[in-house]
């Protein structure tokens, strides 16, 4: 038994290094192949991820299902937009005057900001729906989302704050140490693209915040989630606080949210309320759903598979159909609602733990 | 004043429309206890069918009146979207009666999606013109200033028939007795000789039927249709049938007339109001407002009926 | 094992997932990538180009593309020599769904494919994201239809549109309002679009200035269907004119419902709204609608006439609106790499300045933002309810 206790040991750990040598060689392996579009894909994935488990806390732990998730990520991006681009002076004199070199305040602090003004709506948007039973609760963040978005999409009149629908462009991009992530960095033996730097910094985030969840996971607040989900009236029997342990969920949730948008907002450089659609939420729950509600790593693999899917069906759509039946019958991004819809319906019926779920059936 | 007059007629002629959808919605929760979030997306099939026969009519003969042929076209409609609902209910409710209570919301949302998918495969993307066969010529009214249209007096006059016909239904007949007392007591309805299956299949599809005639009635009062037509309605809707009190039939046709009116007069005169701070632009965020007003200060609705706290 | 080891345990598995995926899913897709092989002796040179291909406008983004094609076509036809080598040119069409996000990743694909030069976007609200993207990588964009006046203000030296910007759209239409049609009140409406608030602004600020009144300014949105509250709000106010600033599809049925609620007030609109559709989409009450387009109308080209002919036999379709200056486009560029003899981006994007050519569109020449020097509006009704040429207007 000793001899298998090692051999296991032995195995694990260079499981470990592979997969740490895998994600580090991943930029430089994805651009190879595809050029710098793979790399912002991969990108882009890693931010999906902290989205998803940032839901799955809201959704999978606790049971609530949030379908205006996206409107903490809209906060957080609109946060560092305002606070870092040339939008504020341009329109307001007095903010020009008072600080005249712009504003440029650094992401960090924004999103320390972004975590409390994300935690804050998020506490805005529970208190309310305490109440509340599944499918209210749904259409109530529906609409929640649907508000924040139509009032970024109109805050340009009386007072130009959001520029309304055209967006804020000229966003500062993300700054480490002096290091600009928008330039290549020159370590003299290997230059690092900007790309790359911002996969790895993603990538820190993403790590963090599933270190977080796995915490929360296991600790008597994320064991007082299970019980509200499972059965609200035993866990309130059982002298959990649920409206306070609902109010935890939903903040803690937006939070890492808000924080996600802060770095989105930085990566692209603009914001326009197009990007914060109902559909982008119901993606980041499909996300969840699919990947294995509840369960981190099915998480992951979710927002994994989905952000790199429409990608991959862009690829490979048009070429197939072309070769099969000499001009496009479907569109890409018909296909791609298709199979959204068909997934999400077929996984509720055979599969509802998700694609990856927790050892014991999921719930 | 004529244009407050105006305005409340708008605001009427569109609750009308909220409280047909809103009584599709009630009905169902009624009985099965579920948002049926694929209610739009049967109002939009129901639109889009509609206009395939009536293409198919309108190229065969152009001599009949258009009251006419839309009375030809509307039972076929309603009877694809019955059984389109039925098909539905079978499918992605049915089997989850049981799983916890997030998978048949999760399967609704899905069902939305595909349903709105297959819409823009069969019907593509773009938004398609609507024959006009029911008058619209603006009629004035006793000189006010106001007026109102043939189109829009019918769809008033519909929701009060399908409202009165339901109540019938519902208060009068056996099935009526069936379906309330499957929506009360399912178990117990069972062993008192009711069909519980058979019951809540008939009311998706009667509820289905609803939503095609709702869809045909606003791709007739506004011309066109297009895949999105179904969703934001059926999500105004649904607050119309809260508003008044979800599981009551009165309650969708008051939530419904209400809500119309709360929208149309809010855009109309709420940049007055605000001194314009706010405006018409903010029109969409009307119906959700009084949605969260209403469960947070009187969730039982305004004319009050159940909104149990189910685990 | 220690939850930190757990989750890192998990990462791994997920990052080993996450790499095989990547590499093989992007080696197919590169692999599906091939473009034809040019002939030996000749370099390929490749031309992007960016419209919605799916969604509501899709039609139109096809039409921009097939004016491109047909360019390029007939440019290898009739061969194409660059500092002594023969170059045949490649389109590298992308579909940006109109989608901001898209747009800056299929810019990011087409710098990455090394093209020469981008016709495209056809929305403002992509060329404007996407704008950044290229002007980072020192590619040439050149617009066929973003009308939007904050694409060329960007101080990107990347920047080019053949048609006129909104900022002289609304003024013509404006100009239209205050001398044609005689008007000293106007109602505006938008539909909360880039695109829409854009031109509304820009009308506003010239009605405004020309001492109309504006009695009052509404917003809808772009998936609006019932305009009745705002319209009876405005009818209340009894306005000469409307103002819409948006596309045919909700422009249409506003048009229709301003009828049935009897407003007698005509009503205005930009190209958005300028379609043959409208007609179908308004019914009767579309004789009420003037509208403008920001480049010179395929009737009046002098070589229109030509053009639609042999894009009807390449593509068995009609015209939509603006091919006529994707095909301006792709002349355009090639005759920066003539005049710099060259087929180095850096050196194309050097050359555009000094543009001074013909093509279709009239004169193309640009200003220092990258504007056309001589912009063209022209103005159409729908008197018997078929879209027809009312005014050409020189900006």
């Amino acid at each position: 038994m000793l001899k298998s206790l090692c051999a296991n040991r032995l195995s694990r750990t260079a499981y470990l290094w592979l997969g740490f040598i895998a994600l580090v060689l991943l930029p430089w392996v994805a651009g190879a192949a595809g050029g710098n579009y793979w790399v912002r894909v991969i990108d882009f994935a890693l931010l999906y991820i902290v989205l998803a488990l940032g839901l799955n806390v809201v959704v999978g732990f606790a049971g609530l299902l949030d379908l205006g998730y996206i409107a903490f990520y809209a906060l957080g991006a609109y946060s560092f937009a305002l606070l870092a681009s040339p939008h504020l002076p341009t329109q307001f004199a007095s903010i020009a005057a008072a600080l005249p070199e712009g504003m440029h305040f650094s992401p960090w602090m924004v999103a320390v900001f972004s975590i409390i003004l994300a935690a804050l709506f998020g506490l805005i948007l529970g208190l309310p729906t305490l109440q509340l039973r599944g499918d209210y609760l749904a259409i109530v963040t529906l609409g929640f989302g649907e508000i924040i978005r139509i009032f970024m999409n109109n805050l340009d009149r009386p007072m130009n704050l959001t520029n309304g629908p055209k967006g804020i462009s000229g966003i500062d991009p993300i700054q480490l140490f002096g290091v600009s992530f928008a330039k290549p960095l020159d370590l003299g033996f290997i230059q690092i693209p900007g790309l790359y730097l911002v996969f790895y910094l993603f990538l820190l985030l993403a790590i963090a915040v599933a270190i977080v969840c796995l915490h929360l996971q296991d600790s008597r607040i994320g064991r007082a989630w299970i019980a509200i989900r499972e059965d609200e009236i035993a866990a309130k029997a059982m002298g959990i606080n649920t409206r306070n342990m609902k109010l935890l969920a939903f903040a803690i949730g937006a939070s890492f949210a808000g924080v996600a948008g802060v770095l989105f907002s930085a990566f692209q450089g603009f914001v326009s309320p197009e990007s914060f659609t109902l559909w982008e939420s119901i993606v980041v729950l499909a996300m969840v759903v699919l990947g294995g509600i509840g369960h981190i790593p099915g998480v992951i693999l979710g927002a994994v598979l989905l952000a790199v899917f429409p990608e991959v069906l862009r690829g490979i759509a048009q070429p197939v159909q072309q070769f099969l039946f000499g001009h496009v019958i479907v569109d890409v991004e018909i296909i791609r609602q298709l199979i959204y819809g068909l997934a999400l319906i077929l996984i509720m019926l055979y599969r509802p733990g998700g694609i990856w779920q927790k050892r014991g059936g999921g719930r | 004043m004529d244009i407050l007059l105006q305005q409340i007629i708008n605001g009427l002629v569109l609750g009308s429309i909220y409280a047909l959808i809103a009584l599709g919605y009630t009905m169902v929760y009624g009985v099965l206890g579920i948002i049926n979030f694929a209610h739009g997306e049967v109002l939009m099939i129901g639109a889009m069918v509609s206009l395939s026969l009536l293409r198919v009519i309108l190229n065969l003969t152009s001599d009949l009146p258009g009251w006419l042929t839309l009375l030809i076209v509307l039972p076929v409609t309603m009877a694809v979207c019955a059984g389109l609902s039925y098909w539905i209910e079978r499918i992605a409710y049915r089997p989850l009666r049981n799983a916890p209570r997030l998978a048949p919301l999760i399967s609704a949302i899905g069902m939305s999606i595909l349903l709105q998918t297959i819409a823009m495969m069969i019907w593509s993307r773009n938004p398609m013109t609507y024959p006009q066969l029911l008058p619209s010529t603006p009629i004035d009214l006793f000189g006010s200033g106001a007026s109102i249209t043939g189109k829009e007096i019918v769809i008033i006059v519909v929701a009060l028939a399908v409202m009165a016909g339901l109540l019938f239904l519902v208060e009068k007949t056996k099935l009526g007795r069936a379906m309330r007392a499957t929506a009360e007591q399912t178990q117990i309805a069972a062993l008192m000789g009711v069909n519980p299956n058979r019951v809540i299949s008939i009311t998706f599809m009667l509820g289905g039927a609803l939503a095609g005639l709702a869809g045909v009635m606003i791709a007739s009062n506004y011309g066109n249709v297009h895949f999105y037509m179904g969703f934001i309605p059926g999500l105004k809707a649904f607050t119309a049938a809260v508003l008044g009190g979800i599981g009551n039939l009165q309650g969708a046709m008051l939530g419904g007339l209400l809500l119309g009116l709360i929208e149309s007069l809010g855009a109309g005169y709420i940049g007055e109001l605000t001194g314009g701070v706010f405006g018409s632009n903010y029109q969409d965020i009307f119906a959700f407002l009084v949605l969260i007003l209403v469960l947070v200060l009187r969730p039982t609705g305004l004319l009050g009926e159940k909104v149990s706290d189910r685990a | 094992m220690t939850k930190v080891k757990a989750s890192k345990v998990i990462f791994m598995k997920s990052a080993i997932v996450l790499s095989a995926a990547t590499l093989l899913l992007a080696a197919c897709s590169k692999g599906g990538d091939k473009s034809a092989a040019a002939p030996a002796d000749a370099i390929e040179v490749k031309i992007g180009h960016v419209a919605p291909l799916t969604g509501p406008i899709a039609h139109l983004g096809k039409d921009n593309e097939n004016g491109a094609r047909l360019a390029l076509e007939e440019i290898n036809k009739a061969g194409l020599t660059i500092d002594g080598k023969k170059v045949v040119l490649t389109l590298v069409p992308e579909d940006d769904a109109e989608d901001p996000k898209t747009a800056t990743q299929v810019a990011q694909k087409l710098v990455d494919a090394k093209v020469a030069g981008v016709v495209g976007h056809l929305n403002s609200g992509t060329s404007i994201p996407a704008s950044r993207i290229y002007s980072d990588a020192g590619i040439t964009q050149v617009s066929p239809s973003a009308t939007n006046p904050d694409y060329t203000k960007q101080g990107f030296k990347t920047t080019y549109r053949l048609v006129a910007t909104d900022a002289q759209q609304g003024p013509a239409l404006a100009n239209y309002v205050a001398n044609t049609l005689k008007a000293k009140t106007v109602a505006i409406i938008d539909d909360s679009t880039q695109y829409g608030k854009g031109l509304a602004d820009e009308f506003e600020k010239t009605v405004k200035a020309a001492g109309m009144k504006v009695v009052t300014r509404e917003a809808s949105n772009n998936k609006a269907t019932d305009f009745k509250a705002i319209l009876t709000k405005i009818k209340g106010s009894k306005p000469d004119v409307i103002m819409y600033g948006g596309m045919d599809a909700t422009g249409g049925p506003l048009t229709k419902q301003a009828a049935e609620l009897g407003i007698k007030a005509k009503i205005v609109g930009g190209d958005g709204m300028c379609t043959e559709k409208l007609a179908e989409l308004a019914g009767e009450a579309v004789v009420n609608v003037t509208c403008s387009e920001a480049g010179m109308a395929l009737s009046k080209m002098a070589q229109g006439a030509d053009f639609q002919r042999r894009y009807k036999e390449r593509f068995n379709s009609e015209v939509q609106i603006y091919a006529p200056f994707t095909y301006d486009a792709v002349y355009v560029l090639v005759d920066s790499m003539k005049r710099s003899n060259s087929t180095d981006p850096a050196k194309i994007l050097a050359a555009m300045p000094d543009t001074n050519m013909q093509g279709l569109v009239g004169n193309i020449a640009f200003d220092n933002k990258g504007d056309m020097k001589e912009g063209v509006i022209t103005l159409y009704d729908f008197k018997d309810k078929k879209k027809t040429v009312l005014d050409v207007i020189k900006m």
